[in-house]
């Protein structure tokens, strides 16, 4: 049996949770610790706490908020943004953090991928990819991988790419479409198809979520494991619940809230 | 029986290197124990139980158990009938050894052999699945029907059904309780199973008390 996750992401930087328009405009939507119990107790599956500042200097504030949480928090998280190295993502599994994910690190360096896994395990190895269109309305032409936040664009295919860290290990991805993010327009659910059909492991779905019924597309249409949402549940808009009971009518098995 | 400050009873949570351990030990606070992250044989010795955790690797996490130690500790815990829990990978090294690992031997506590999970299903099974009862369980009187907890494996124990509690559907039947007199063992995470994950370690630290 196959149950869908339903995963609120927290973007923290300098110890409170934001959420960027495309990754800039940041606007700020509180603690993460207390919105992390309080995901939690609305009934979340999992939580991802991303770390969007990834500057050296506060790094320390993150390893707080992953310690704190786990004093508070009883379901699993990752924490993703800035793990550069073996010691960092033990830093943040000894502090709490259930899995640790990495991006723009792996794509240096791929063994990263293989190293984490074998010091902690695949399930803990989860690889961010953020994807964007080689030409914006046709998915025919493939998704390129950017890093440095959309930023900066590599040599890599997306779904090649995904493929790669499956062989080397790890245990999810986590998967951005970089031209729907923060756009509320809808994953991109080609790219999510395409990825999800290529690797054996859980895919998470990222990017665009505006609506209840682009949460039920990612997973029947683009076939992800799991949604991961932002702003639409850090404003109030909708709660956990209300996506869980809309999954469930549209025929999605979940973990009832 | 040993107990704690406060007259909470002492759990020892086998601290080998492996994993995230401060979660077990959280939620184990959070339901009435004093629990500690320890590698200390009088500690553990003292304990009035004993709780296994394990991630990663099932040959990886023997090696760092038997270099810790620990191994003995647990298997002697297991066989003085002091209440134990085994989480995950630390369910899965109770048995003869692991598909995953074959050179690997376990602490063979619990007759069985831990194998791959089936083909046709994405792996790891990382998600919320439904437990089904194959027997009462000690440690669920107060868990809802569905019960639902969080699994994260690509391996799953296959125990005597003697020993089977509970199973959940992953393209068949998966192990995912089992229990011997006061050994219990979950292939999924009561630490991270929100309310349903913190009543099963709740009953388990009544019953350590």
């Amino acid at each position: 049996m196959r149950n869908a996750r339903v995963i609120p992401c927290l973007d923290v930087t300098a110890g409170r949770v934001v959420k960027g328009i495309n990754f800039v405009d940041l606007r700020d939507a509180g603690d993460p610790v207390e919105l992390a119990a309080r995901y939690d107790a609305e009934g979340a599956d999992e939580l991802v706490f991303l770390d969007i500042t990834a500057s050296s200097d506060v790094r320390d504030t993150m390893l707080d908020v992953v310690y704190r949480s786990a004093e508070q928090v009883f379901i699993p998280f990752t924490v993703g943004g800035g793990i550069r190295s073996v010691d960092d993502a033990r830093r943040m599994l000894r502090a709490g953090a259930d899995k640790v994910s990495v991006n723009t690190a792996a794509i240096a360096k791929p063994d990263l991928v293989n190293d984490i896994a074998a010091e902690f395990g695949s399930q803990c190895a989860v690889v961010a990819i953020d994807a964007r269109r080689r030409v914006p309305d046709d998915p025919a032409f493939g998704w390129g991988v950017f890093t440095h936040g959309g930023r900066r664009q590599t040599e890599l295919d997306a779904v090649a790419w995904a493929e790669e860290v499956g062989r080397r290990g790890a245990g999810e991805i986590l998967l951005t479409s970089m031209d729907r993010d923060g756009t509320r327009d809808g994953f991109d659910v080609e790219l999510t198809r395409a990825v999800s059909d290529a690797v054996g492991m859980p895919v998470v779905a990222s990017g665009g979520v505006g609506t209840l019924d682009h949460l039920a597309d990612g997973i029947l249409e683009g076939g992800a494991d799991a949604v991961l949402a932002a702003s639409i549940f850090h404003f109030g808009e909708l709660t956990v619940r209300e996506a869980k009971d809309f999954l469930t009518e549209r025929g999605v098995t979940v973990r009832p809230a | 029986m040993s107990v704690g400050r406060d007259d909470r009873p002492l759990i020892a949570v086998l601290d080998y290197g492996i994993g995230n351990l401060r979660s077990a030990q959280k939620a184990l606070e959070k339901v009435g124990a004093e629990a500690r992250l320890t590698a200390d044989p009088r500690l553990i010795a003292d304990a009035a139980g004993v709780v296994l955790p394990g991630v990663g690797a099932f040959g990886r996490c023997m090696d760092e158990l038997r270099r810790a130690g620990l191994a003995d500790l647990a298997a002697a815990a297991v066989l003085d009938d002091r209440p134990f829990l085994g989480v995950c990978v630390g369910m899965q090294m109770l048995f003869e050894g692991s598909d995953e690992s074959p050179g690997a031997t376990g602490l063979g506590v619990l007759p069985g052999w831990v194998r791959r999970l089936p083909d046709g299903v994405k792996h790891p099974q990382m998600q919320w699945n439904v437990l089904h009862w194959e027997q009462p369980c000690s440690l669920a009187p107060t868990l809802p029907e569905p019960a639902w907890v969080y699994f994260v494996h690509s391996y799953a124990a296959d125990p005597d059904p003697a020993d089977l509690v509970a199973t959940c559907d992953y393209g068949g039947p998966v192990a995912a309780m089992v229990q011997r007199d006061r050994c219990w063992a979950t292939q999924f995470h009561p630490e991270k199973s929100g309310a349903n994950g913190l009543a099963l370690l709740e009953s388990f630290v009544q019953a350590c008390a």
